[in-house]
């Protein structure tokens, strides 16, 4: 048996007795990240694929919002921060070992990418659009030319995105439950759902509703896949990290993710969407909303159970 | 560049936590926080029980997570001396290295930057101790160069048996604890 | 507004602030306090724009020299004085907290004077010219209807100097400090009994050099006495064998070579055992015996039935692991010690446990040796010249006349029983000065000590702190932190003689003043200005200095002073073996003892054992604090906010506790605790309960301390008192559990 007491009284605010230091910014930015990443992947690819009419909302209506999503994300994000002022010195450097400063990097060119991706899809989804003056018409008609290599980039940085969201949290070796590089995969394509889920909200094409319906459930096969592994791992991995799942097999964490993340996120509203493909519901938007409700609960459990999970103590 | 680092003699150490004060009167940490801390590890049975002392602190690992994941590059390792520092006007206080910290030695100072044990650096450059070490009245703890053969330090490694906190994290902490 | 009330009320509010009231600013002379830059003239800094100030420390009664560092005028930090021997340069996490006991804005302020407003009794702020002609119109009045030996003073620090000072002058000698009865007292007089000498503060235990260190429920490194811990460290350091007698696994436990955890109580069976084997086995040193001791026939005459298998039984301590043990230390001798303990007033025999251990350091000659205990140096200033005192009629004694023979020093416990007035008694106890000593948390059974104030004509209070005391006190004097005030030089007794000075580093904060000033100006207004002849400190203390070819000047340079004359410590480098016992031997029987009566060898006495469901309080020390003065101060509450109840782990599966849980303690009176929490541990008996001492305010006005953990001095509402000097017994009280959420 091991007794340990830190007999010098520690009581620091938002480290002891476990770390506290992210509340619900961190998860919303992740959520807001996945989920942009997510409408911009789909848009850009099928806009090359050459199915933006079949793929209305997908290619044209979704990206509309992604710069107010993503303002939203990185508000939360600029909320965390203890020192506001110094937020310019995210872009006074680059290191590329650390992954918050690529993401910062990668949301700085993703941003105006996006921007100008909404600007290009606005004047198709808005029959009225004008621009107040002649040479931002110009400059869009330039842009547009370049469609292809924006999509492209797009799908890139996309991906990165994605990824990145779950690297940030995975590159944290001191928290265990972090510290698992299926988390990357696992909130990008968890970012890719929810993209998918937002995507059929918005679309009025049952056709494309189903086609969505029909990816978002190979999305949350992986996404099961990807639990069941990064589960396997954990146990099969240190000391340490079969002590720190446990929070998820009978600790404090079991109740909120088996039946928030995987129950109500992810196996309710695929079994939803298969009865739905067998035509044996009428369909529905309430898959979609689980979706998204799993989505960003996987990222509140996650970030919380991770401070929670330590090698010390 | 040195490479400076701790040497604590768990066998002197009464965990009194004078360190502590001292650090907290040195370097005027805000009340409430501390840069270093006393953990007594007991281990085995009523009355076969075994328990180690230790003050711990900071490690200013050789492989930092810290710098590593610090996006400003607030968080960086002093090239003289091989101490792990925290640049203030770079911080922006996103607390990424807080979390990647597996000592859990660092916090959010009420100014909104993170801090730390910085090894005293105001002291060492004057060629004194850190804070803690001057103060320890079981002189349990020695401060120095561990790239010095010569130094106290190294010695003390070479020559009684000590382990460091965590080591499988792979952080290459510089504190090490004699048995 | 009126004066007159049949009982002293709790008062738990700061102070009602009344308009018009001069606050006494016209009484101090700045002039006598340097500013801080004024100070830093000489002294040598470290840090740019740092300044530093000799200090002693007053955290606890240790008294190590140090330095007061301030930064751009701002208090920075307390360092120790690498000249002093009794802290190396080196000060306890208590003394380094030093700062925050004048940083605590909890402090007293203002003078406070208890009257009656719209019916209830309150604190009036008020300024020292008043409150001293209340203190000294009641003064007078006391001394003329009872007399002056009716007043008496408990006393804890070096300001308590200034007030025996007064209070002999005003003609009573009744002076009393909590560290004798409650504390050190039955050690003091069993050494007096052996060796015909006292251990004294600090102890004269030569750990430096020791081989193999004995401690008896000594928790060296929880208590945190400086230079001590530092020789313990650095004994244990280099390879000294340690054997840690206590029912918990101490700090001290953890370093040593046996853990011996003994049934509580029980302490004098393991020690007669020992005297037993090393008797037996003739383990001692036979030489050092035959020269310098006398009684050993009666003694080995008494042990002979003390056998470790009788011993067994009682301390549930093996009876190889007594054997192996008398055997370690004898291999170490003369440089064992059997450590004489500290707060040694346990069960009331208390004397005679001391005086086993003090019996086998006789054994073992290390009485006089190296490793063992030292003869000690003290520098000698001479005294400041007063008029003779008068001659007082009456003593506390007087209220005891066949009890505690031995005791050498006046009972705190005496004075507060002699106070409750009792048709037997002649001389009841009408006025108390109580100087910077918290007696509801010092004095056991403190509801006899509210009882006993209820009894008074005056109580005045002379504190830094708003402590309990204070709410009872009819006059509350701010005395102003030591940070903040010149004291008397240190002389204390050890290894090398030296003295050491206490200067202000910074002015006083508040309308706070230093206990010099409080009892001159007292004094004056009583009458008794001949005895201050002196105007102000820096006066007092260049007189002394004088007297030994030193300056103030000088002092505030270096802080600490060594003399060249002194006296070898050890027999074996010339110290002349000398006991002032009546044999002027070592007393193995004690001839004195046996001629009050009491036994000459010490004799096992059976303790009650805790009943079925309960569990015996013990209680001790934390290093970061002292009694219950600290646990206010902002450095050190946030190292140590409330204390924890140690539980067994079986117990508390048996209770069904668990760690952390917060629960409230009810002793076999039925006194309760207010609400503690539970440390789970494997480190404690299953027959025993631990906690820290010092916690568990009640008193409002400490805002970080107040009802933070508990308070053991309400738990020990029974004592067993020491026949011989009259040391209150505080372990003998048991507890049980209730949880916290039942009232």
């Amino acid at each position: 048996m091991q007794e340990i007491t830190i007999t010098s009284g520690r009581h620091m605010h938002h480290i002891d007795p476990h770390l506290t230091i992210w509340g619900w910014e961190i998860p919303v930015y992740l959520f807001f990240g996945g989920l942009v990443a997510g409408i911009l992947f789909f848009s850009a690819v099928y806009f090359l694929r050459g199915k933006e009419d079949e793929m209305h909302a997908t290619v044209r209506i979704a990206p509309l919002f992604v710069p107010l999503l993503l303002s939203l994300g990185l508000f939360a994000l600029f909320l965390d921060l203890e020192y506001k002022l110094h937020v310019f010195r995210f872009y006074t450097a680059i290191r590329l070992e650390s992954p918050m400063s690529w993401g910062s990097w990668t949301l700085a060119i993703i941003f105006p990418l996006s921007f100008l991706w909404a600007l290009m899809h606005a004047e198709k989804v808005f029959p009225n659009w004008r621009y107040p003056y002649a040479w931002m018409e110009n400059a869009m008609t330039y842009v547009k030319k370049y469609a292809k290599v924006i999509a492209w980039l797009l799908i890139y940085y996309a991906a990165i995105l994605g990824i990145y969201t779950g690297i940030l949290l995975s590159a944290f070796n001191a928290r265990p439950i972090w510290n698992t590089a299926i988390l990357g995969p696992l909130f990008l394509v968890s970012g890719l759902s929810t993209a998918l889920a937002f995507n059929m909200i918005l679309s009025k094409n049952k056709e494309e509703k189903h086609r969505l319906g029909r990816i978002d459930l190979i999305a949350i096969g992986i996404e099961l896949f990807l639990i069941i592994h990064m589960f396997m791992g954990f146990l099969a991995s240190t000391q340490i990290h079969v002590e720190a799942v446990t929070l998820f097999l009978g600790g404090p964490y079991t109740a909120p993710f088996w039946i928030f993340v995987v129950g109500i996120g992810l196996i309710i509203p695929a079994f939803i969407e298969i009865l739905d493909s067998l035509h044996k519901v009428k369909s529905t938007l309430i898959p979609a909303f689980l979706v998204l409700f799993g989505g960003l609960m996987l990222r509140f459990i996650i970030v919380d159970a991770g401070q929670f999970s330590s090698w010390v103590y | 560049m040195a490479r400076y680092g701790m040497v604590i003699d768990t066998k002197k150490c009464v965990g009194c936590a004078d360190c502590v004060v001292a650090c907290k009167t040195e370097n005027n940490v805000p009340d409430g926080y501390c840069r270093d801390w006393i953990v007594e590890d007991v281990r085995g049975a009523f009355p076969d029980l075994h328990m180690e002392i230790r003050s711990e602190r900071c490690n200013h690992c050789e492989n930092a997570p810290c710098v590593r994941c610090c996006p400003t590059g607030a968080s960086y390792t002093d090239e003289d001396y091989g101490v792990v520092l925290v640049d203030k006007d770079l911080c922006t206080g996103c607390k990424a290295c807080i979390a990647s910290c597996p000592y859990d030695a660092r916090y959010v100072h009420p100014e909104g930057y993170v801090d730390k044990c910085t090894f005293c650096m105001h002291r060492v450059r004057e060629g004194l101790d850190p804070a803690c070490v001057a103060v320890c009245p079981t002189k349990c703890m020695y401060f120095g160069d561990l790239d010095d053969a010569n130094s106290e330090v190294s010695k003390l490694i070479r020559s009684r048996p000590n382990h460091a906190l965590i080591p499988e994290a792979g952080t290459k902490p510089k504190i090490f604890y004699l048995l | 507004m009126g004066n007159s009330f049949s009982r002293r009320e709790f008062i738990k509010i700061s102070g009602l602030s009344l308009g018009g009231l001069s606050l006494g600013a016209g009484f101090y002379n700045k002039s006598s306090v340097p500013q801080i830059k004024e100070i830093a003239k000489g002294a040598g800094a470290s840090i740019s724009g740092a300044v530093k100030t000799p200090t002693v420390c007053e955290i606890c009664f240790w008294q190590c020299a140090g330095w007061v560092h301030a930064k751009n005028g701002e208090p920075w930090k307390i360092t120790g004085n690498d000249a002093d021997p009794n802290s190396n340069g080196r000060l306890c996490p208590r003394g380094t907290g030093g700062i925050g006991a004048y940083l605590d804005e909890d402090r007293l302020r203002t003078p406070l004077i208890r009257k009656v407003v719209d019916g209830k009794q309150t604190f009036v702020e008020a300024s020292w010219d008043e409150a001293f002609t209340v203190i000294a119109d009641k003064l007078k009045k006391i001394a003329e209807e009872h007399g002056p030996e009716c007043v008496a003073l408990f006393t804890h620090g070096s300001g308590g100097s200034y007030f025996k000072h007064l209070l002999r002058a005003y003609g009573s000698n009744n002076i009393t400090a909590p560290s004798y009865a409650q504390c050190r007292g039955p050690r003091e007089e069993a050494y007096l009994l052996t060796f015909g000498e006292g251990v004294g503060s600090p102890e004269r235990t030569d750990i430096r050099d020791a081989k193999c260190i004995v401690l008896i429920g000594s928790h060296l490194g929880e208590n945190m006495h400086n230079t001590q811990v530092q020789e313990f460290a650095d004994a244990v350091g280099q390879g000294a064998t340690v054997i840690c007698v206590d029912p918990r696994f101490s700090t001290a436990a953890s370093k040593a070579k046996h853990w011996l955890p003994i049934r509580p109580g029980t302490d004098l069976a393991l020690l007669l055992s020992w005297i037993h084997v090393i008797i037996k086995e003739k383990l001692y040193d036979e030489e050092y015996v035959a020269k310098y001791t006398a009684g050993f026939e009666e003694l080995k005459r008494e042990v002979a039935k003390y056998t470790p298998e009788w011993a067994y039984p009682i301390t549930t301590i093996k009876p190889h692991v007594i054997v192996e043990t008398a055997r370690e230390m004898a291999r170490h001798r003369p440089s064992t010690i059997v450590h004489p303990g500290r707060h040694v007033t346990w069960y009331g025999d208390d004397t005679q446990r001391v005086r086993a251990g003090a019996i086998i350091n006789a054994l073992l000659g290390s009485w006089g040796r190296r490793g063992g205990f030292y003869y000690p140096n003290k520098a000698s200033v001479p005294k400041y010249k007063y008029p003779k005192y008068p001659t007082p009629t009456k003593s506390w004694r007087d209220a005891f006349p066949d009890l505690y023979p031995l005791a050498n020093l006046a009972l705190a416990n005496g004075i507060c029983d002699a106070t409750i007035p009792k048709a037997d008694k002649s001389c009841a106890f009408k006025g108390w000065l109580v100087y910077g000593t918290n007696l509801l948390h010092t004095l056991p059974e403190p509801k006899k000590t509210v009882e006993a104030i209820q009894n008074l004509d005056l109580l005045v209070a002379i504190d830094l702190m708003p402590a309990e005391i204070t709410g009872y006190a009819d006059v509350v004097l701010p005395e102003c932190s030591y940070l903040e005030r010149y004291d008397d030089l240190r002389a204390l007794p050890g290894r090398v003689p030296t003295i050491a000075l206490r200067a202000p580093a910074f002015e006083p904060k508040y309308n706070s003043k230093p206990g010099w000033w409080i009892a001159r100006e007292l004094g004056i207004k009583m009458g008794l200005e001949k005895y201050f002849p002196w105007k102000n400190f820096e006066e007092y203390l260049e007189t002394r200095l004088s007297k030994v070819g030193l300056t103030l000047e000088e002092m505030r340079k270096k802080g600490v002073h060594e003399f060249e004359d002194r006296y070898p410590l050890y027999f074996e480098e010339g110290m002349q073996p000398e006991f002032d016992t009546p044999s002027g031997k070592i007393e193995l029987a004690s001839s004195l003892l046996a001629s009050y009566g009491f036994d000459a060898v010490p004799r096992y006495t059976h303790h009650e054992q805790p009943p079925e469901g309960y569990y015996r309080l013990l209680y001790g020390r934390a290093p970061t604090h002292t009694f219950a003065r600290t646990t206010n101060n902002p450095l050190l509450t946030d190292l140590m906010a409330e204390n924890e109840v140690w539980v067994n782990k079986t117990v508390a599966r048996l209770h069904g506790l668990k760690n952390n849980q917060s629960v409230v303690l009810v002793n076999q009176d039925g006194e309760r605790s207010t609400k503690i929490k539970v440390k789970v541990t494997e480190r404690i008996r299953h027959d025993s309960v631990y906690m820290v001492h010092g916690f568990g305010h009640t008193d409002k006005r400490l805002k970080r301390a107040y009802m933070r953990g508990a308070d053991d001095t309400k738990l020990i509402s029974r004592v067993k008192v020491d026949p011989i000097m009259g040391g209150t017994g505080m372990r003998v009280n048991f507890v049980t559990f209730e949880s916290a959420g039942v009232s």
